[in-house]
């Protein structure tokens, strides 16, 4: 089932950027380094890292569904921790969405000040947001959820803009308070499988086939889902995130949004879905109904603002809030197009973050009023922005739409009210971004906006790797895809036998209109 | 002599005869291998004690320090030379069963033993910062740890108690160690009052306990409950529960903890750290070897009671602590925190329980040292710099200090890759066992808990404030109150700083800044401006005649010279202690109008905000910071360490 590698790839994924943490703390306090130095040591262990997570989905096999390149080494054993590790097709390529960021975050959003600890701590969040990719142990996954905590609430409140301190203090006991709910469940969970088995371990294979009964496993259920919806951020938890987004510095809000939010979602998915399938079932409605809430709630807001920066960061909420609408579709469409909309939403956020960091670099404002027809003394940067913006609303040959059709037309089948609601939400995306486009970019320059400097060609470089991206997967996703669609067929099956739900084709008759209630799961 | 003793002695000899007959007084065999940690640990202390007292002249610290260090290490390895015995020839007891020699009690005594090593480690900066020559406080720290390791190994509630005397007495002395601070004295009175109206409460315990069960030996009174189903067990409820309070009252779980905050804050800072290591690595041993391993049977009775200790214990602790600004009493509330979690453990009453209180015992231990010995440092000379203003910009003067002190805070937070994370992930373990709402607040209380430890964290990271960074920077019309204020207001001024100066007991003025002439300005305003900056460390200079003011939460505490050309007005409020990494300068021109407000000058000055760590002191938080990470990184060797911690007797 399980391809094994003797090169202990995802061990090697995990380790590479944490040492190049503390090389670069090491190397950046000896003296007479220079910071160029620094940085560039710290954009080649996030090209080397990207350069393994590249070997890693080349050797990734599409045949299979389960876990991959798995590591098995005792770490803890006398309380049943585990290092093991595994990728599969729903990690895969969140794996890669890191690999890709971490050298672009390191090149294109620099810091003015104290580059040793920046660099240092943006390494040790590399390793801890692939370790919290790879980890099939439940405790090794929350260590390493745990850990990206702490560089980036140094990032934000070392780095960040004027309130700082009061987003990353909101930031850090939000997202640990729902941490602990996810502790204490990952406990009582093991302890009741051991009660069960008798032996104690953490590990996701083993921990699946714990029977819960219905109290415990909407308690669980619950108790996970908290932490993850803190951190994703769904709706009503999100209040943490357009604070932390827009107090952080540019580097950090790109981070935080494109991909320390997917922890939430790839928590649901891998780790909810898993361990609680008829939880997820049964709480799905709430669920949908929280994600269809966070879509219009965050587009909306997103409306409202006056700040390129707070308008991005609600439009992320509203984002997330398809993922989890497609999650909780169950259906292979859905699950599929919500992996695939992590991923695409990961660069779109990124690529957004960045180009309005560079804004921000050149007019030292992000008020939406102050900025004006930028297009004419910058035209690349107007053109970039052009395409994020479009590929962000859902632009067909962009990578949004393909994840965003997917994702409605998997809901739609499955949930049909639900999906018809949510897609008000794409509207009202197109009617912010659209906006914002118009009042930055487009309009007759005043004097302050006319010495705007246009995209250098080292920002250009850097951009570059995400536009490609953006391009190529709204216009051939297949690769993506053939990657994901196993795992995520292996997960419908397995949250259907848990369930003993009879799934009929549903993709193929799904027009008819399939109760909600009674047909759950998707077409094969 | 013959004379004075003669007619009694026919009387005496047949009184022994008749002793030796009847076999009354029988003293037991002593097998001292058993109890080999706690004769090197008291042994080498009196030994300390009379070559201290032979010489002419206090002994010289490094030799007491030497001494210590040596036997400390000596008493750990004996100690892990009994864990090789214990691992090999399984657990007994010794001395007509008063004492065991078990996994738990090795561990309580490797425990103990690393501690008092630490310890003599920051100890000896402090005692030469302080200028505390001589040996006692190190002979005092080794009785007082021998006393936890009696208490770890006692299987007897008298031998305990003897522990406990020995633990605390000590203590109350090393409490009030630094004379020369009156806050040192009034921790030792107050601990002392409290700590001996709690024994009393122990002893009370332990008298009621034997009326109950008619032994006070840890076995019988066991094997008595197996034995016996007790019809009317009020003797025994009110015996356990009086020893629930006395042991509460050791390890400082609410509502006992009433001391804790005061004594943290007034102890030297060393002993602080050693006090909240040991004295609650001692009494939870205790504490659980005889709820679990002797009272086990009736854990029914106990368990309710333990679980609303650990509810209050760990919600006040947490929440108490985030309202501190005092960072020695923050962590003191911090330590009642653990407390709680511990009780987790405890709570459990199963041997995961045990093993997980003892491994988090083991993690604390480390960090609270380390912690402490970070405070040691940054307190300065007096060992009074506490404010948690002290910490702001640690991280830029001296980054390895503040980076170990982070380490050492977010560990207690619980930060993965930490033995704190290890210790809470096992005791919440245990404690899902049969209550998750308990394990739940536990959670809830750590997360409360992150809020005051990243408080400091961040403090350290932020740069003091500048002008920029200063809200209203346009000069205030109507100043009220002028920090160098005009000529009417001089005199009273004055008067009221001379006045606090003389109530003061110990000057801080030492504090002062070392050197003030090469500074760059860096903030420049209006005394209302200053004020908005927040607490600030400062010393005040006119005229090149510095004046070093400590103000704490608005009370002056600090000496004041005559100044020449401006006058203070201390109820300007800007709070301003000695800790100085920021000079507060006047333009020194004097007079000034009093509706305006004088001009204040902030100055960055050089050297002011560095603390001076001593080697050994490094060495030590080193150490704490190693262990923390290192064992919390790969976490096998500890665990399964902690996993071997069982008790002899287990009902």
């Amino acid at each position: 089932m399980t391809a094994t590698h003797a090169f202990p790839y995802l061990t090697v994924l995990v380790l590479l950027p944490a040492g190049g943490s503390a090389a670069v703390a090491i190397v950046g306090s000896m003296p007479g380094i220079r910071r160029a130095v620094v940085e560039w040591l710290g954009i080649c262990v996030s090209l080397a890292t990207l350069g393994l997570a590249i070997a890693v989905a080349a050797l990734f096999s599409t045949t299979t569904g389960g876990f991959q390149f798995e590591v098995f080494d005792n770490w803890a054993g006398s309380v049943g921790v585990h290092w093991q590790l595994g990728i599969d097709g729903i990690s895969l390529f969140l794996v890669l969405l890191a690999g890709v960021l971490f050298p672009i975050v390191l090149a294109g959003a620099r810091t003015r000040s104290d580059a040793r600890s920046y660099v240092a701590w943006m390494l040790l969040l590399e390793c801890a947001c692939m370790g919290t990719f790879v980890s099939i142990d439940l405790i090794l996954f929350f260590f390493f959820f745990e850990l990206s905590l702490i560089p980036s609430y140094f990032i934000i409140s070392g780095w960040g803009y004027a309130r700082r301190a009061y987003a990353a203090i909101k930031f850090f006991v939000y997202t640990f308070l729902g941490s602990a709910f996810l502790l204490v469940g990952i406990l009582v969970l093991a302890f009741i499988h051991e009660h069960q088995t008798g032996v104690l371990t953490f590990s996701l294979p083993a921990l699946v086939h714990t029977h819960l009964s219905s109290v415990a496993d909407i308690g669980l259920f619950l108790a996970f889902t908290a932490a993850f919806a803190v951190k994703a951020p769904l709706f009503p938890f999100h209040t943490w995130s357009p604070d932390a987004y827009g107090e952080a510095p540019t580097g950090g809000s790109m981070l935080l949004a494109a991909v320390l939010a997917k922890f939430g979602t790839y928590g649901i998915l891998q780790f909810d879905l898993r361990l609680f399938p008829q939880a997820s079932v049964d709480l799905a409605p709430l669920m949908l109904t929280l994600a269809v809430i966070g879509i219009l709630y965050g587009a909306v807001v997103a409306c409202a603002q006056r700040d390129l920066k707070r308008l991005v960061a609600y439009s992320s909420v509203a984002q997330m809030g398809f993922v989890a609408l497609g999650i909780f579709a169950f259906s292979a469409q859905g699950l599929t197009g919500s992996v695939l909309l992590m991923l695409n939403h990961g660069l779109i956020t990124a690529a957004l973050f960045l180009l309005i960091g560079w804004i921000y670099e050149r007019r030292q404002t992000w008020q939406v009023s102050e900025l004006r027809g930028l297009q004419a003394p910058a035209p690349v940067l107007a053109a970039v922005f052009t395409v994020v913006m479009l590929a962000s609303i859902g632009l067909p040959g962009l990578n949004g739409f393909v994840s965003e059709f997917l994702v409605l037309s998997g809901t739609f089948v499955t949930h049909r009210w639900w999906a018809v609601v949510a897609t008000a939400g794409v509207v009202l995306a197109a009617m912010y971004l659209l906006w914002a486009y118009q009042q930055v970019f487009h309009g007759k320059v005043d004097l302050a906006n006319s010495r705007t400097r246009d995209l250098s060609w080292a920002e250009r470089v850097v951009i570059a790797p995400l536009i490609i991206l953006i391009v190529f997967l709204g216009v051939y996703p297949k690769p993506v895809l053939d990657r994901i669609t196993p795992s995520v067929t292996s997960l419908v099956a397995q949250v259907d036998a848990a369930t003993h739900t009879h799934q009929p084709p549903v993709a193929l008759h799904g027009t008819k209109g399939v109760d909600a209630r009674t047909h759950r799961g998707g077409s094969r | 002599m013959t004379g004075s003793l003669g007619p009694h002695l026919p009387g005496l000899l047949v009184l022994v005869a008749h002793v030796q007959r009847a076999g009354a007084i029988v003293t037991p065999h002593i097998r001292y291998l058993a109890i080999i940690p706690e004769i090197v640990m008291l042994g080498g202390a009196v030994l300390l004690l009379v070559a201290a007292s032979l010489v002419r002249r206090p002994l010289r610290i490094s030799v007491a320090t030497g001494a210590t260090l040596a036997i400390s290490a000596a008493s750990v390895g004996v100690s892990l030379w009994q864990w090789f015995d214990v691992m090999g020839h399984g657990p007994f007891t010794a001395v007509d069963h008063a004492v065991v020699v078990d996994g738990f009690s090795v561990l309580v005594n490797v425990l103990v033993s690393c501690a008092m090593f630490i310890t003599t480690l920051v100890a000896d900066g402090y005692a030469r910062r302080e200028g505390l020559d001589g040996a006692e406080l190190h002979v005092l720290a080794m009785v007082s740890a021998t006393g936890a390791m009696i208490m770890g190994s006692a299987n007897d509630l008298i031998v305990i108690f003897l522990g406990l005397e020995i633990l605390s007495i000590a203590l109350y002395v090393l409490a009030a160690f630094n004379h020369r601070r009156a806050a040192s004295g009034e921790a030792a009175l107050k601990y002392f009052l409290l700590g001996s109206f709690s024994s009393a409460v122990f002893v009370y315990g332990i008298a009621l306990v034997y009326g109950a069960t008619g032994s006070s030996n840890l076995g019988q009174i066991a094997e008595f409950l197996s034995k016996h189903v007790l019809v009317s067990n009020g003797l025994l409820l009110a015996g356990m529960t009086l020893l629930i309070v006395g042991f509460a009252f050791k390890v400082a779980a609410v509502p006992f903890h009433m001391w804790t905050p005061d004594v943290y804050q007034g102890s030297p800072s060393p002993v602080t750290g050693f006090m909240a290591a040991v004295a609650k690595a001692g009494a939870f041993a205790a504490f659980l070897r005889v709820f679990v391993s002797s009272l086990g049977l009736v854990r029914a009775d106990w368990q309710p009671i333990i679980y609303g200790l650990a509810v209050v214990t760990l919600l006040l602790g947490a929440g108490l602590a985030v309202v501190q600004r005092d960072v020695k009493r923050m962590l003191a509330y911090s330590s009642i925190n653990h407390a709680g979690f511990v009780l987790l453990g405890l709570q459990a009453a199963t041997a995961r329980g045990v093993s997980a209180a003892l491994y988090y015992l083991f993690a604390y231990t480390f960090m609270v040292i380390g912690s402490f010995a970070v405070v040691t440092v940054i307190g300065r000379k007096g060992d009074a710099a506490h404010d948690i203003a002290s910490y702001r910009g640690l991280a830029r003067r001296q980054p390895l200090l503040a980076l170990a002190f982070v380490v050492l805070l977010l560990a207690q937070a619980g930060a993965p890759f930490t033995t704190g994370l290890w210790a809470k992930l096992q005791v919440v373990l245990a404690a899902v066992d049969h209550s998750v709402p308990l394990a739940l607040i536990a959670m809830v209380s750590a997360a409360i808990a992150a809020f005051f430890y990243l408080r400091v964290a961040v403090l350290m990271y932020t740069p003091a404030p500048t002008a920029d960074t200063v809200p209203g920077s346009q000069p205030p019309a109507e100043s009220a109150v002028a920090l160098f204020g005009s000529s009417t207001r001089r005199g009273g001024a004055l008067d009221r700083t001379r006045t606090m100066a003389e109530t003061q007991p110990e000057p801080v003025d030492d504090v002062r800044a070392p050197q003030v002439a090469p500074s760059r300005p860096v903030w420049t305003g209006t005394q209302r401006q200053a004020a908005a900056l927040g607490p600030l460390n400062a010393s005040l200079l006119l005229d090149d005649d510095p004046v070093t003011l400590a103000l704490f939460g608005g009370t002056v505490a600090g000496a004041g010279r005559t100044l020449e050309g401006g006058a203070l007005a201390l109820e300007s409020g800007v709070p301003v202690d000695g800790a100085g990494e920021r000079m507060l300068v006047g333009d020194g021109t004097g007079g000034g109008d009093a509706a305006g407000g004088m001009p204040i000058v902030v100055r960055a000055v050089g050297a002011a905000g560095t603390v001076r760590v001593p080697v050994l002191t490094a060495v030590a938080i080193g150490i704490c910071v190693g262990i923390t990470v290192v064992l919390g990184c790969w976490p096998g060797p500890l665990i399964s360490f902690a996993h071997h911690a069982t008790l002899l007797f287990v009902p």
